[in-house]
């Protein structure tokens, strides 16, 4: 049984990433006053993508052909780690919140690596500005893990979402600190604004467009199937920290289920929103003003911890 | 009347305005735009004000209150509105400075909090009051402060950081005693009013000697 | 028959296994004199005698593998060797035969390869090269063999004069002599430390044998200067900074053989040495050695990446992702060290354990990426990362295996790298609970600095590949680069496939150091849940499993694959790359090393001393000039050199040259030391 949850949820985390990128777009343009395109672009571009012929560099190696396949099963395999409607999970214990920075440094390095083989001044630039935002957003979300640990007692994502639904709703102060530095991360782990635009072609800003310039059609297609996985998984993991509230218990019946599945996609629908929101409302960084922004996420998730040291000794005071 | 017990959302309520200090203070400390730092300072009073009135509902000490008042009318209305027009007098209100490195200055700072904390540890073992805890975080800002003075260079942020730093100061008196006697604080209130006054008109001097309001020409005053 | 004679082997490993480690070891020493019955012979001296090396290596490594499965006791000899009273004294225990196994594993690798390597021409003669590298080995095994300080002493100076040898086997080139006088001298610094280290701990018994020193009781004082010697005297073998400076100028100069033994395996010898004094020794007696170890640790590891991030030599790049990795297992010995004194052993067996699986690690895949340069090296005469590019066609098995060195010392799952960072991480998790306070406050943010390491760690990788084996080659002649030979291939198929496995089944090397944290802290960390994943504290804490990770990767990558040909099609055109409406380009002007130095360099300029030249706009010929020095030399070691060097100059009146005044200075000598007998 559990292995059919397990199936179950990386069929669904597969089918809905892409729409659920749509929906951020979609919200997007409300909020900046263009007209919307359809929920489902994201959807159609893949399947126009698939049904293409691949324009593959003279010089293209094996390593870069590979490249996104890896980097659909890491972030496939992510999926499968991250309990979004279930608990009960066979492969949820494969890794814990730690772990899952390691597989997605795994799909980073695989993408750079695959944007370096072609040997173009595009592909390495976002090579290396991807690693660069990759080493600075790692000791960030370490710090965030490292506040749920000292909450919770465990970086086990399961057990974590378990213990939250066992001590319900206190609201520590770290808490929403390492909230404040997830989000922070996520958008510039994600190639969002204000660290890059999803939505650029613009040589000196881009870096995960540029990391993708020589994919075309069916590579194109799991590359850009594997990021918007990324960012659902991301989502998903702000959700089991932050707003575990509603995910099926280990063991729990249909309709607890169906219930899990309702509130995911609303949790989601929020997310999206307020991710728009906040790309809206603010403008591309320069990139040397990076470190700046992801200093500033470490330093907030490492105040909550503090803060927790402090405070959180003795809540009774 | 000082061990009264303070319910526990309350407890949560106030670990939350100190963490939003906290935080606060290191936004000044990274902001680049005199409008934007004098925008966190109100801000900081707003989270000083809600806190006092937490401690004095729930210490009840209503004399707290007075104290609560004080910093509204003083520390999110005037003193913000003050330097507003200063800043917009002199022209100066986007001004951007070029601080150092700032990521250096974060880490700076962090090394400052884990000392505040580890300073505090024994004072509010001492104190008996319900929010000795917090000791630790309004030393910091103290300290914050006193670390944004410094990294400085204009000399309407270093008045800002000088009022950031009494807000501290009076944040601790809060938490470690439930504030400090009414006459000692109107006095203190007293002060900072006619010091900002103070320091306005020596702005203009400033700005009049050398057209700018960096403090580096100041340099140039000492005798050779 | 056959499983008679295998039982009977068996028990003989498991009832002697000393006897037979030294037997295995003596096995060297046999093979470095035959050495020399054909010394320039390539064909006797490499084809040979190196794969016999590499088998000697192998037994070791099953010699010292069976004794750590089987839970054998420590078992102590005393040879008759040596000085009159003072015989050798050799122990096999839990440690030394986790690093023996070390010694094995990566050897056998590095002697296989090595036989394919050398060839004439050389620098030094081949016989003459396998004497000192079989030397070399067996001297490494006896450093972990020895119980007491006068063989360990012995083995520890035959190591460095051996490895000396080797460092300059092309002596001709000064840069060469130069840099392996650097080594020679900071290997003797450090041999000083250790000598005057053993001096304060025999503490008044004048025994020399670790026994005594285990149960000599030192005042704290001295426990701490014997400390502080050994951190110095280790520190300095192992690239600790700031007694580091040799190594980036040593590993670029040795043959790539040599360069991955040692810094696969020698710089594990001064791991094992600090282990073997600070927690055998010494007792682990104070938390403050953990927090100073744990910070050379951590800024030796941010240090050596963001160094390792801005070289442009490809072994000196090699050299400085050393010094991280080192910094990395100083970090776990340190912060092991800070909970055995704070009484938590269940948390220091875990960072003890998060070192030593590194150590093991690091000797992996390091020295897969050593021999790597080298293949690289031999086939198309460059080191330079702006000479290279693209070799992942020309050299497809190299740069595969390569691939997998570099994916494991990115540190990224499913390989053995990640699994001693994220053990590591996992120890630091507990920190906020040590009862000191500030301590308990900023050690946490070590782990921050740990994960900026390990994440610079990646950078360095993606660079160190990147640049030598993808893109376009940068000059013409590697089109002709050729394949590595079958030999070479085999040694670099050993090492990753180490590599791999250790990541997928990580419990093998846990269970491995369970006898060692079991004898250093007192216990071992959690038995593991399953055979499927680890789970260092409790389960529900966190857990990792190398091989659902693998396989579930593997299988979607399969079924994606399948999933895309059947239901798609798999229609391939080729053309010519997107050249940005430019189509002048040619593969000069791809992205350089230093370029992808760039973001480092200005993230972190004050860590280096930079000196640049940049070409005005309307120069002709431009030429970008950079040059990068290590602060250290600035402000620790040249003052150090010319305060030596006026010393030297004070007293070299001394030596006038009249032979009567040098009797005179040897009579006076003699008379003083008469006086002082009498004295007494």
């Amino acid at each position: 049984m559990a292995f059919v949850w397990q199936f179950a949820e990386v069929i669904l985390a597969i089918a809905l990433a892409p729409l659920f990128v749509g929906w951020i777009a979609q919200c997007r343009a409300w909020m900046q006053s263009r007209s919307a395109p359809p929920l489902t672009q994201q959807y159609r571009m893949l399947r126009k993508l698939f049904s293409k012929d691949v324009a593959l560099a003279q010089n293209a190696s094996p390593l870069f052909r590979a490249a996104p396949y890896v980097l659909f099963a890491t972030m496939v395999l992510a999926a499968a780690i991250i309990p979004s409607v279930v608990t009960d999970l066979p492969f949820a214990r494969a890794a814990d919140a730690i772990a899952l920075i390691g597989l997605f440094a795994t799909a980073r390095v695989f993408q750079s690596l695959a944007a370096m083989d072609i040997g173009t001044s595009f592909g390495s630039l976002g090579a290396r500005r991807e690693m660069m935002v990759g080493f600075l957003a790692e000791p960030a979300i370490l710090m965030v893990f490292f506040n749920a640990f000292l909450l919770f007692g465990t970086t086990d994502l399961t057990s974590l979402v378990d213990n939250h639904a066992s001590h319900p709703s206190v609201i520590d102060p770290s808490v929403i600190f390492a909230a404040i530095a997830f989000v922070m991360v996520l958008l510039a782990e994600n190639a969002r604004i204000p660290i890059d635009n999803p939505a650029t072609h613009l040589e000196l800003t881009m870096i995960h467009e540029a990391m993708v310039l020589e994919y075309s059609a069916r590579h194109l297609a799991l590359v850009e199937w594997a990021s918007s996985l990324k960012l659902f998984n991301y989502a998903c993991i702000g959700i089991a920290l932050f707003l575990p509230w509603g995910i099926a218990m280990h063991g729990e019946h249909m309709g607890a289920v169906l219930l899990a599945l309702a509130a995911l996609i609303v949790k989601l629908a929020l997310c999206g929103a307020g991710l728009a929101m906040i790309e809206t409302l603010s403008a591309k960084l320069r990139i040397f003003r990076a470190p700046e922004f992801l200093a500033m996420a470490f330093l907030v998730a490492v105040l909550g911890l503090l803060v927790h040291l402090l405070l959180g000794a003795n809540p009774n005071a | 009347m000082l061990s009264l017990h303070l319910s526990q959302l309350d407890v949560q309520l106030l670990k939350l305005l100190a963490a939003a200090m906290l935080l606060l203070s290191f936004a000044m400390l990274s902001a680049r735009r005199t409008q934007q730092l004098i925008t966190l300072f109100a801000w900081q009073g707003a989270v000083l004000f809600l806190s006092t009135v937490l401690v004095a509902h729930e210490a009840g000490l209503p004399e707290l209150y007075f104290s609560a008042a004080l910093t509204l009318i003083l520390k999110v209305i005037t003193l913000p509105l003050i330097l507003h027009l200063l800043i917009r007098r002199l022209g100066a209100q986007w001004d951007n400075e070029q601080l150092v490195n700032i990521p250096v200055t974060m880490l700076a700072g962090l090394v400052l909090v884990i000392f505040a904390f580890g300073l505090a540890q024994p004072i509010s073992l001492l104190a008996t009051t319900v929010t000795r805890h917090i000791i630790g975080i309004a030393l910091a800002v103290i300290l914050l402060s006193f670390l944004m003075m410094i990294t400085r260079r204009k000399a309407v942020t270093q008045v800002i950081g000088f009022l950031a730093m009494e807000n501290g100061l009076f944040f601790a008196a809060t938490s470690a005693t439930y504030g400090m006697p009414m006459v000692i604080e109107l006095g203190i209130a007293l002060d900072l009013l006619v010091a900002v006054f103070i320091l306005g008109i020596f702005f203009f001097q400033i700005r009049e000697q050398f057209d700018s309001l960096d403090l580096h020409h100041l340099e140039s005053l000492r005798e050779e | 028959m056959n499983a008679q004679h295998v039982a009977d082997f068996l028990n003989t490993v498991l009832i002697h296994p000393l006897g037979l480690t030294l037997a295995v070891a003596a096995c060297w020493p046999v093979i470095a004199l035959a050495c020399l019955l054909r010394p320039h012979s390539i064909r006797y001296v490499a084809r040979f005698l190196f794969p016999a090396g590499a088998l000697v290596c192998v037994a070791m490594f099953l010699c010292a593998g069976t004794f750590l499965i089987s839970g054998h006791a420590p078992e102590a000899m005393i040879l008759p060797l040596g000085l009159p009273d003072l015989p050798f004294h050799v122990r096999l225990d839990a440690l030394s035969a986790f690093f023996l196994m070390i010694l094995g594993l990566s050897g056998a690798g590095i002697s296989t390869f090595a036989a394919g390597y050398f060839r004439s021409g050389e620098g030094t003669a081949p016989g003459l090269l396998g004497l000192h590298y079989h030397v070399f080995l067996a001297s490494m095994a006896v450093v972990m063999l020895a119980d007491d300080a006068y063989l360990f002493m012995v083995a520890w100076e035959t190591m460095a004069l051996t490895s000396y040898f080797l460092v300059t086997s092309q002596h001709r080139i000064p840069e060469i002599r130069q840099a392996g006088f650097l080594y020679l001298l900071m290997a003797h610094l450090g041999a000083v430390c250790i000598l005057l280290c053993f001096g304060v701990m025999q503490g008044g018994s004048w025994q020399f044998t670790f026994s005594a020193m285990r149960s000599a009781s030192l005042t704290p004082f001295w426990a701490t200067v014997a400390f502080t010697l050994a951190l110095l005297g280790f520190g300095a073998k192992a690239g600790l900074v700031p007694v580091h400076v040799w190594l980036p100028e040593a590993h670029p100069a040795a043959p790539s053989p040599v360069s991955a033994m040692m810094s696969g395996i020698m710089l594990k010898t001064a791991i094992y040495g600090l282990l073997r004094i600070t927690f055998d020794l010494l007792h682990v007696r104070f938390w403050q050695w953990g927090v100073a170890v744990l910070a050379l640790g951590l800024f030796s590891g941010v240090f050596g990446a963001i160094f390792a991030a801005v070289q442009t030599d490809m072994k000196r790049l090699l050299a400085y992702s050393s010094i991280e990795n080192v910094g990395l297992i100083f970090t776990g010995i340190g912060l092991s060290i800070l909970f055995a004194a704070s009484h938590m052993p269940l948390f220091a067996a875990l960072a003890l354990a998060a070192a030593l699986i590194h150590a093991l690690n690091h000797s992996l895949f390091k020295s897969l990426l050593f021999l790597a340069t080298g293949s690289v090296m031999h086939a198309t005469r460059q080191r330079s990362l702006g000479k290279l590019g693209g070799l992942i066609r020309f050299m497809p098995w190299v740069a595969a295996l390569a691939l997998i060195g570099t994916l494991a010392s990115a540190g990224l799952p499913p390989l053995n790298g990640f699994v001693s960072e994220w053990l590591l991480l996992q120890a630091f998790l507990f920190t906020p609970q040590l009862p000191h306070a500030f301590v308990n406050m900023l050690v946490p943010l070590g782990a921050a600095a740990l994960s900026l390491t390990v994440a610079l760690a990646a950078y360095v990788m993606v660079k160190f590949y990147g640049v030598i084996f993808l893109g376009q080659p940068r000059e013409a002649s590697l089109h002709e680069a050729h394949h590595s030979n079958w030999l070479e291939r085999i040694g670099l198929g050993w090492l990753a496939a180490g590599c791999v496995v250790i990541g997928v089944q990580p419990q093998l090397a846990l269970h491995a150091t369970g006898q060692a944290t079991g004898m250093l802290v007192g216990r071992a960390v959690a038995p593991e849940p399953s055979i499927w994943r680890i789970a260092p504290v409790a389960p529900e804490q966190a857990s990792y499993s190398g091989w659902i990770f693998m396989a579930v990767i593997l299988c979607v990558v399969a079924i994606t694959f399948l999933a895309v040909r059947l239901l798609a099609h798999g229609r391939v055109r080729r053309t010519a790359p997107w050249d940005c409406g430019y189509p002048w380009q040619n593969s000069r002007m791809q992205d350089t090393a230093e370029g992808f130095g760039q973001p480092i360099r200005h993230m972190f300029g004050a860590f280096f001393l930079m000196e640049r030249t940049l070409p005005s706009p309307a120069d002709l010929t431009p030429r970008y000039r950079i040059h990068i020095e290590d602060r250290f030399w600035r402000v620790f070691y040249k003052p150090l050199a010319s305060g030596v060097q006026r010393l030297a100059d004070a007293v070299a009146f001394l030596q006038g040259g009249r032979l009567s005044f040098y009797l005179l200075s040897s009579f006076l000598t003699l008379l003083g030391l008469l006086v002082f007998l009498l004295w007494h």
